[in-house]
């Protein structure tokens, strides 16, 4: 078995470089199924406790135990490239899983998106593991399991900008300014030799703060709450630096699994595979790239838009001949739109109106108590895609104000483009970053087409209209 | 491991037993699970789906702070896309409330949370036990006297062990079998046959001896027109959580339902709880059916008695003296009495007035202003005490 499998591993390798895929060195673990599910509610190999990891697993544990789940791809972007292979795994289906994480693996090294992404986070991740728990020691684990839940309800919120302007500019504007959170409780001392003119009483001219929105909730959070401490901000930076990490996947779901899924393809043709592993194969193939009719399968969508661009570039229209298309220019396409695009300029720029069309894709709402089909128009369509992919799929909030009513209240704003919060959600979310924040926190949103302010003061939750 | 340095991949199989991490932290989600529940106490023991299950093991219950709350979309306002099989038209349903389509979950390493629509919180499966182990941790028996008969015993002959050697009457055929298909299937063959000598199960006996416990609880209820469906549903789940308490502590538990109002007599438990009537209200006549309850069947001697009268509090005002010496001779021959008065709006109540100068650890009595206060009065009747007078 063991020899069938690098022999295996080293054809599919062969084939993969030969398509001109280009990945890591990679490194095949196997393991039982406890592992790899535990790997998989965690996202890596080692990673700080807490409970929503062990939720996960345990959802994931039983599936497996009851014989519910499906074949199960586990692979780490990082250098060398950690893959995971279940030990009860056929050989087939071994064969279907290292040919797709090849290509992811190719996907994590050339996409732009990653291209910060450190390559190293599988040792910085368990760095982070023994701080945390070292934390735990010295402070209590209830304490720190109670920070982590509040950090981890907001842990989308950073800046994942791939070029991110100087994060100091509008630090030394804030320092001019007359409020300022000390940034050591020594500050005073340098003023002792001044002279005690009278200082201008602050007629607050007042600037903003921050002086333009901020995306990044989780680090104006940890550069300007008074109510943490040092342990916790070092938290704070940790998990943005996770999750700064852990972005460029979230933003690229439907290409990735659409790219690993046709190169898988393409390379188990090139196989030799006997009658009973064709159709073991052909088995488990349908039941990864499938259409579902309440929701888009990122492996079937991504799978299918990539096939689209290369028939469309192989055979290119008078009108795409003249824009410079040379025939039989498709590979080299996708190639290149695997290495510039996220998903919402993927979805935006190749998601065509006969794709549409031929996949049957539409809208659908809750109408009552029953889901309905509402539009099928092609741009509706692809516009619901791109915006339930803007921001990763979470709503896009930022720090509007850090000083609100002058009071060092939060103002946080959401970006309303259409798609309203949940609000029962939203009213368990704020008394999180209270705790954070350690004042009152707001949310300005829209219900309804009406601007609403969501308020927690640190006792309940109020919601008035603006 | 080995290595493949030409090919640039590596495949190794590691020693995984010492990696617990999934299951410490799975063990702490379901430590927080437990927390919930009990956190949650009061509202889940006066929660319809347990009281009216009469005993269904397992039931679902919404325990909302575990869910690992994030800043989302309303599922229910957004549009959202699917595909269908080339001939979906605009009007045709994909789902109905609740759960949105077959839940396929797509393979894959992603996080799959919260894509569950319409189900916002998290609910545990909880089997009844467990709601019933947290609970009755916190309960005590009111052990105010010392039974003088404490220790009537029964000697019984009990079949606890399995041997290789006995008596053939005492064969445990299923074990005999069992042992010797799994003996087959070891030669490659799961067969019945043969059975060899060394197959052979025998049940064997202990004898053991055990003190014969024996409750039961006068369950008295004012039926009068004054008693609604709130007032009913609290006296039910507080009989119900009181029966099943006391069927841990004693052998064996029986109940007895007094309905009333300006008369009593004993009905049935459907009576009991559906039955309204009109008119006014004689709580003694309760007491006195009880009493003669008592001197018919339930001979304190041999019996743990529990008489537990709930009422709104409106008495005729003549009654209340005589309850008043009822409730003291019910009390000689019992382990308690209680009396829960169902109260929501504050009213005057003559009955508590009276029983206010009742001055006797036996007597346990709790007024009920909402749902919640079921759990409140458990635990104030079956209080936990220091010290025993």
């Amino acid at each position: 078995m063991e020899k069938e499998l690098h022999r295996a591993i080293e054809e599919i390798t062969d084939i993969a470089v030969g398509f001109g895929l280009d990945f890591f060195p990679m490194h095949y673990e196997i393991c039982p199924a406890e592992i790899i599910y535990t790997i998989g509610a965690y996202g890596m190999p080692t990673r700080f406790s807490h409970w929503s990891f062990g939720k996960q697993f345990h959802k994931m544990k039983l599936q497996y135990d009851l014989g519910l789940s499906q074949i199960y791809e586990l692979v780490i972007n990082s250098n060398p490239c950690y893959a995971f292979l279940l030990d009860t795994n056929t050989l087939t289906q071994n064969k279907l899983i290292i040919a797709h994480v090849l290509a992811h693996c190719d996907f994590f090294k050339n996409n732009v998106r990653f291209s910060n992404t450190r390559r190293d986070m599988v040792e910085s991740m368990t760095a982070t593991a023994e701080r945390i728990a070292n934390y735990e020691m010295l402070y209590g684990k209830e304490e720190v399991e109670k920070f982590l839940d509040a950090t981890l309800a907001i842990q989308e919120h950073i800046d994942p900008s791939i070029v991110r302007p100087n994060l100091l500019d509008y630090e030394n504007e804030i320092d001019n300014d007359d409020i300022v959170v000390p940034r050591s409780v020594y500050d005073d001392l340098w003023d002792l030799d001044k002279k005690e003119e009278p200082k201008p009483t602050p007629i607050f001219k007042k600037k903003k703060f921050p002086p333009k929105p901020e995306k990044d909730l989780l680090m104006f959070i940890e550069m300007h709450s008074r109510e943490l401490e040092e342990w916790q901000r070092d938290i704070l930076t940790m998990m943005r630096e996770e999750m700064q990490y852990f972005w460029p996947q979230l933003e690229t779901k439907i290409m990735n699994e659409g790219w690993a899924s046709y190169w898988h393809q393409r390379i188990m043709r090139e196989l030799n595979l006997t009658t009973d592993e064709t159709i073991e194969y052909a088995k488990l193939n349908a039941g990864v790239v499938q259409p579902s009719k309440t929701s888009i399968n990122p492996y079937y969508l991504g799978l299918k838009i990539f096939e689209d661009i290369e028939k469309r570039y192989n055979n290119p229209t008078e009108e795409m001949k003249r824009l410079g298309v040379k025939p039989n220019s498709g590979r080299e396409k996708i190639f290149e739109v695997r290495e510039i695009e996220s998903d919402i300029s993927f979805i935006r720029n190749y998601l065509t109106k006969e794709l549409v069309d031929q996949e049957d894709m539409y809208l659908f709402e809750k109408k009552g108590h029953e889901y309905k089909i509402t539009n099928k128009d092609y741009e509706n369509v692809r516009d619901q895609l791109v915006s339930m992919r803007v921001n990763g799929g979470f709503p896009y909030i930022v720090v509007e104000n850090g000083d609100y009513l002058r009071n060092g209240e939060l103002y946080l704003k959401h970006g309303f483009e259409g798609m309203e919060l949940d609000p029962h959600y939203l009213e368990h979310v704020l008394p999180y970053i209270y705790q954070l924040w350690g004042r009152p926190v707001h949310i300005e949103t829209y219900v309804e087409q009406k601007p609403v302010l969501y308020t927690y003061d640190g006792k309940r939750n109020y919601r008035k209209a603006l | 491991m080995s290595e493949n340095q030409n090919r640039n991949f590596v495949v190794s199989q590691e020693n995984w037993s010492l990696h617990r991490k999934g299951y410490q932290d799975q063990q702490r989600h379901m430590d927080k699970v437990k927390d919930a529940i009990k956190n949650n106490l009061p509202d889940l023991i006066s929660e319809e789906s347990i009281i009216m299950s009469n005993g269904k093991e397992v039931i679902k219950i919404p325990i909302r702070s575990l869910d690992e709350y994030k800043i989302r979309y309303n599922y229910g306002k957004s549009k959202h896309v699917g595909q269908g099989q080339g001939d979906s038209k605009v009007g045709d349903v994909v789902a109905r409330d609740g759960k949105p389509g077959n839940q396929q979950a797509g393979p894959g390493q992603g996080k799959k949370a919260g894509d569950q629509p319409g189900n916002d919180y998290y609910e545990a499966e909880v089997s009844l036990e467990e709601v019933q182990n947290i609970l009755f941790k916190e309960l005590e028996l009111p052990n105010l006297k010392k039974k003088e008969v404490a220790d009537m015993v029964t000697e019984k002959i009990e079949f606890n062990d399995i041997r290789k050697k006995g008596l053939m009457g005492n064969i445990d055929k299923k074990r005999t079998i069992l042992t010797a298909i799994k003996r087959n299937a070891m030669k490659g063959k799961a067969e019945i046959t043969p059975i060899h000598n060394d197959d052979l199960r025998f049940k064997t006996w202990d004898e053991v001896t055990k003190p014969e416990t024996k409750a039961v609880v006068l369950a008295m209820m004012d039926t009068s027109g004054s008693m609604g469906s709130f007032e009913k549903f609290c006296a039910r789940s507080f009989f119900f959580w009181m029966t099943r308490f006391l069927r841990t502590k004693y052998k064996t538990v029986e109940i007895e339902f007094i309905a009333h109002h300006t008369e009593a007599k004993i009905v049935t438990e459907e009576e009991f709880f559906t039955k309204g009537e009109s008119g006014g209200t004689i709580c003694s006549s309760a007491y006195s059916k009880a009493l003669e309850l008592i001197d018919l069947k339930y001979n304190p001697v041999r019996y743990n008695i529990y008489p537990v009268h709930f009422s709104d509090g409106e008495n005729f005002s003549t009654d209340n003296e005589k309850c008043f010496k009822l409730v003291q001779q019910l009390m000689d021959v019992s382990s308690m009495f209680g009396y829960g008065e169902v109260n929501p709006n504050n009213r005057y109540s003559s009955l508590m007035s009276t029983f206010k100068r009742i001055d006797d650890p036996k007597f346990r009595h709790y007024i009920l202003r909402q749902k919640k206060d079921v759990y409140e009065a458990l635990k104030s009747f079956f209080q936990k005490q220091e010290t025993t007078a």
